[in-house]
């Protein structure tokens, strides 16, 4: 704390909150207004329908996830079968699986013309469709098995931390006073993890919520796709936000149950880790089906999609590997580059204030900024063109005023509209990464400089940097990675003509031709990986 | 002349008063603890006086130089105080030399080479330079961060629980040693503690805090033989007390008889009170018939601490007689001194 500190800094952490926190106040007010009967017309026809269909995607998604990641998680957290050290760290890899790939593979897979069924055709004699019954993956279910597929590991992750923290002596006092493997597991494991998997789940289906290309793809109409329909379809700002705020109902309450999760959840595991040798030694049946399962999600969820993309690139090499691959790829790292320089500029800004500043009031702003994490990606883009049109206009206005001609779409028509969106979105992440990194610093390490004569900007200068280099670090590569992959925003934001990576695949995948595009399909996969190996190298620290 | 002038300060926290009316003073090159249980307000008060923590009234002045109050804010980094953090607060990415010359503003190269020298060799870590903290001991890393402190050549040093992470074995020579430097060049401290132990060692005299307030503050014999309150004798050392009652201005009566004090007494003639008698004013004399008797004997290498039964009463006493055992009966008798009562 720094008594002196002058007010230009709080000031400059207001200023920037107020210019992240934008979007969403624009949102909120621009929902308020009144429209021109877009919002009632789609209310009184398809809208209860999409909120229906979200709602039973959630939940759908949120049983298949626990149904997947439970049985995964009590294995490698309480039993020992062989290579479980791998799977430990292998059933993560489907996080790096964007959704929609993984629906374009299996749906080449698994429909009419794909090969599961042609050998189902050849090996019973069926003609036509007619003479068999077999399930559309085009559908709400197929939407609900895929996002499951990819969204598991949340669940797995926290799940499998729940099932390692709980205490050793429970399990001794369950097995001395009778209580079987399954039943201690049911009345004790399961009960004492409730508080994670509600966490799990609140994330789940936050992530399913903010899906827009996997149900896009699938042609399942969701409050998700309505917002870009209305936008891009009617041209509606209102009803589009009219539409985003059903939506941001929807993740705050989720949000809600997280947090309220979290404190439960605290009371529940200690910091404690289970002994190696407490781990229930299996029969040797027993272990392979246990290798077999984790085996098999491995493989559906992460191998499988990852190969066949694989073997695209190799058969459509030429295709995949031409200038436009090179161009968006370019895109993709220079987009991803500003945001993540801008997101550490200033999370640093924020943080260093939160931390020396004596006013409790300077405690908000870098709280406050975190929020855009929450806001789907294309909830989002909504956002951010209600202010960004707005100043847009207003720049025209003045020009006209003058006499002279206007510049036309400054804001929205660049990619600043992008690159805004992005920071709103991704600052929480390189927030969080600051914060831990400022934890490890010793409070009296400030005292000394500032009572050594150094200024607020020297102890920044000469301490703080130094010694927060990994998290800025880490904080600048997962901002990076996260903007790299964003789809739904880069789709409704990017100027006309304007590729990256991500809306280059999705292109594909809308087109049906994938395989062109598999180059940029494994690339995104490969980038996504980046974040795991941090993830899981700071879990192996902790543990 | 005072460099530290510490005047009615108060301060609160969250509402919650941590400061009361404090009053204390410096001279030039001497040591002052600030010694209390924790959450007494000693470190709020340190903190004050490097500008780290704000106070709701008084004044606090340096030199003569008003820091806080009356309007004034100095803030911390153009105070000139040193600081010693309990855990020493050195910049892990910078060598021991960095660290050291962290605060000198001087440019020249020379000039800070030969600073550098010469701290190095105050705290005896030549060669050291170039270590970075963690390669070194903690007692080292306690000397760096004196010759950092004392490189900054500030008005007056703020010592905050230095030795509480120092190894119990080395904690006195390392008291001694760094209280030797700071005496060779006539620095001023002030330095907080929760031991009296650390405080009788290392500093010239003391100010007892209790819940935010000073109680009594002066040199540590003075407030040790002639403490303020039973607080102040309690925290000091161990003690018997003892009904009295007063019988003349140097005179008083209790159930063993008369005593008599070296100097006047300050209760009036015929008040009550309790009388404090620290162990080892007490003597213990081997007698068949004596009026006590030793229910409990712990040998301490020097000296042996004894349980004396007197009729109803339990005394603790320490002496240099260690041959006597549990179910002994002995007499006692009361060193002359000049006597505490509180009523």
């Amino acid at each position: 704390m720094i008594l002196g500190l002058t007010r230009s800094w709080s000031l400059a952490g207001y200023f920037i909150t107020a210019i992240l926190i934008l979007p969403l106040i624009a949102l909120i007010v621009q929902s308020t207004l009144p429209d021109q009967a877009v919002f009632s017309h789609l209310f009184n026809t398809v809208l209860p329908t999409y909120i229906a269909n979200s709602l039973l995607l959630m939940l759908l998604v949120g049983l298949g996830t626990l149904v997947l990641a439970i049985p995964a998680a009590w294995l490698i957290a309480r039993c020992d079968f062989p290579f479980r050290r791998y799977f430990q760290w292998l059933l993560l890899l489907p996080l790096a699986m964007p959704a929609y790939i993984v629906a374009y593979v299996y749906t080449d897979m698994l429909d009419y013309a794909g090969p599961v069924q042609r050998v189902l055709r050849a090996w019973f004699g069926w003609q036509s469709p007619l003479d068999y019954y077999f399930p559309a993956i085009r559908s709400l279910g197929g939407a609900a098995i895929i996002l499951s597929l990819v969204l598991f590991p949340y669940i797995y992750l926290l799940a499998r931390t729940a099932f390692m923290e709980q205490s050793s002596s429970l399990l001794y006092a369950s097995r001395v006073m009778g209580c079987s493997p399954w039943r201690s597991f049911w009345r004790l494991a399961m009960p004492m993890a409730r508080p994670a998997l509600a966490v799990g789940v609140a994330l789940v289906a936050m992530e399913t919520a903010a899906d827009f290309a996997t149900v896009s793809y699938f042609a399942v109409p969701t409050l998700t796709t309505a917002v870009y329909d209305t936008w891009l379809g009617y041209g509606s700002l209102t009803a589009a936000a009219k539409l985003s705020a059903i939506m941001l109902l929807v993740v705050f309450s989720m949000i809600g149950v997280e947090r309220f999760a979290r404190r439960k959840q605290q009371l529940f595991q200690k910091q404690s880790s289970l002994n190696e040798a407490d781990r229930y030694v299996l029969s040797s049946k027993m272990a392979w089906v246990a290798l077999g399962y984790c085996a098999l999600l491995l493989f559906i969820a992460f191998l499988l999609p990852f190969m066949v993309l694989c073997a695209y690139a190799i058969d459509y090499f030429n295709e995949s590997w031409d200038v436009r691959f090179w161009q968006y790829s370019l895109n993709s790292l220079y987009i991803a580059a500003i945001v993540s320089g801008v997101c550490v500029v200033l999370s640093l800004i924020l943080m260093f204030v939160r931390r020396v500043s004596p006013r409790k009031s300077d405690q908000i702003p870098a709280r406050l900024s975190s929020t855009g994490y929450a806001l789907p990606g294309t909830v989002l883009a909504i956002g951010v063109l209600v202010p960004l049109t707005f100043i847009d206009f207003a720049i025209n206005d003045i020009y006209d005023w003058f006499g002279a001609r206007g510049p036309g779409l400054l804001l929205t028509g660049s990619v600043f509209a992008l690159i805004f969106a992005f920071c709103v979105r991704f600052i929480a992440i390189s927030i969080g990464s600051l914060e831990n990194s400022y934890k490890r610093i010793s409070p009296s390490l400030d005292m000394a400089c500032i009572t050594l004569g150094r200024t607020p900007t020297q102890l920044l200068w000469r301490v703080h940097l130094p010694l927060l280099r990994k998290g800025i670090f880490a904080g600048a590569l997962l901002v990076f990675i996260e903007s790299m992959k964003e789809l739904p925003a880069a789709l409704l934001l990017r100027p006309i003509g304007f590729e990256n990576l991500a809306t280059y695949v999705f292109q594909f995948v809308s087109d049906e031709k994938l395989e062109h595009g598999a180059l940029a399909a494994i690339v995104i996969v490969l980038v996504g990986l980046v974040p795991l190996i941090y993830l899981n190298r700071s879990l192996e620290q902790q543990g | 002349m005072s460099t530290l002038t510490i005047e009615n300060v108060c301060s609160d926290y969250d509402g919650q008063v941590v400061l009361r009316h404090l009053d204390l003073t410096l001279a030039q090159g001497e040591i002052v603890a600030l010694l209390g249980p924790s959450g007494c307000g000693k470190t709020t008060l340190l903190r004050a006086i490097a500008g780290l923590q704000a106070i709701s009234q008084g004044s606090i002045s340096i030199n003569g130089q008003t820091l806080s109050g009356d309007g004034v804010f100095v803030a911390s980094e153009q105070r000139g105080v040193g600081m010693i953090f309990q855990d020493y607060a050195l910049f892990p990415h910078l060598t021991v030399a960095d660290n050291i010359l962290f605060g000198v503003n001087e440019l020249n190269r020379t000039v800070r080479l030969a600073r550098l020298e010469e701290m190095l060799e105050l705290v005896k870590l030549t060669g050291l330079a170039s270590r970075y903290p963690h390669e070194l001991s903690g007692g080292q890393q306690q000397r760096v961060s004196i010759a950092r402190a004392l490189a900054y050549q500030p008005e007056l040093l703020l010592l905050d629980e230095p030795f509480s992470n120092i190894d119990a074995q080395v904690r006195n020579d390392m008291m001694l040693e760094i209280r030797a430097i700071l005496k060779q060049r006539n620095v001023s401290a002030v330095f907080v503690t929760h031991s009296k132990d650390e405080a009788f060692v290392f500093a010239d005299k003391l100010a007892l805090f209790k819940d935010g307030a000073i109680i009594q503050h002066g040199k540590a014999e003075t407030l040790y033989s002639a403490p303020a309150d039973r607080y102040v004798a309690d925290f000091l050392g161990a003690g018997n007390y003892l009904p009295v009652t007063v019988t003349s201005s140097h005179q008083v009566h209790y159930s063993l008889g008369d005593l008599s004090s070296t100097e006047a007494l300050s209760l009036p003639i015929g008040s009550q009170g309790q009388l404090l008698l620290r162990p080892q004013q007490i003597e213990l004399h081997p007698s068949i018939n004596g009026r006590g008797c030793i229910v409990e004997r712990h040998f301490l290498g020097t000296v042996c601490h004894y349980q004396v039964q007197i009729g109803a009463d339990i005394l603790n006493v320490s002496s240099q007689l260690t041959t006597l055992m549990a179910g002994q009966r002995v007499d006692i008798n009361i060193t002359a001194h000049p006597l505490v009562i509180f009523n």
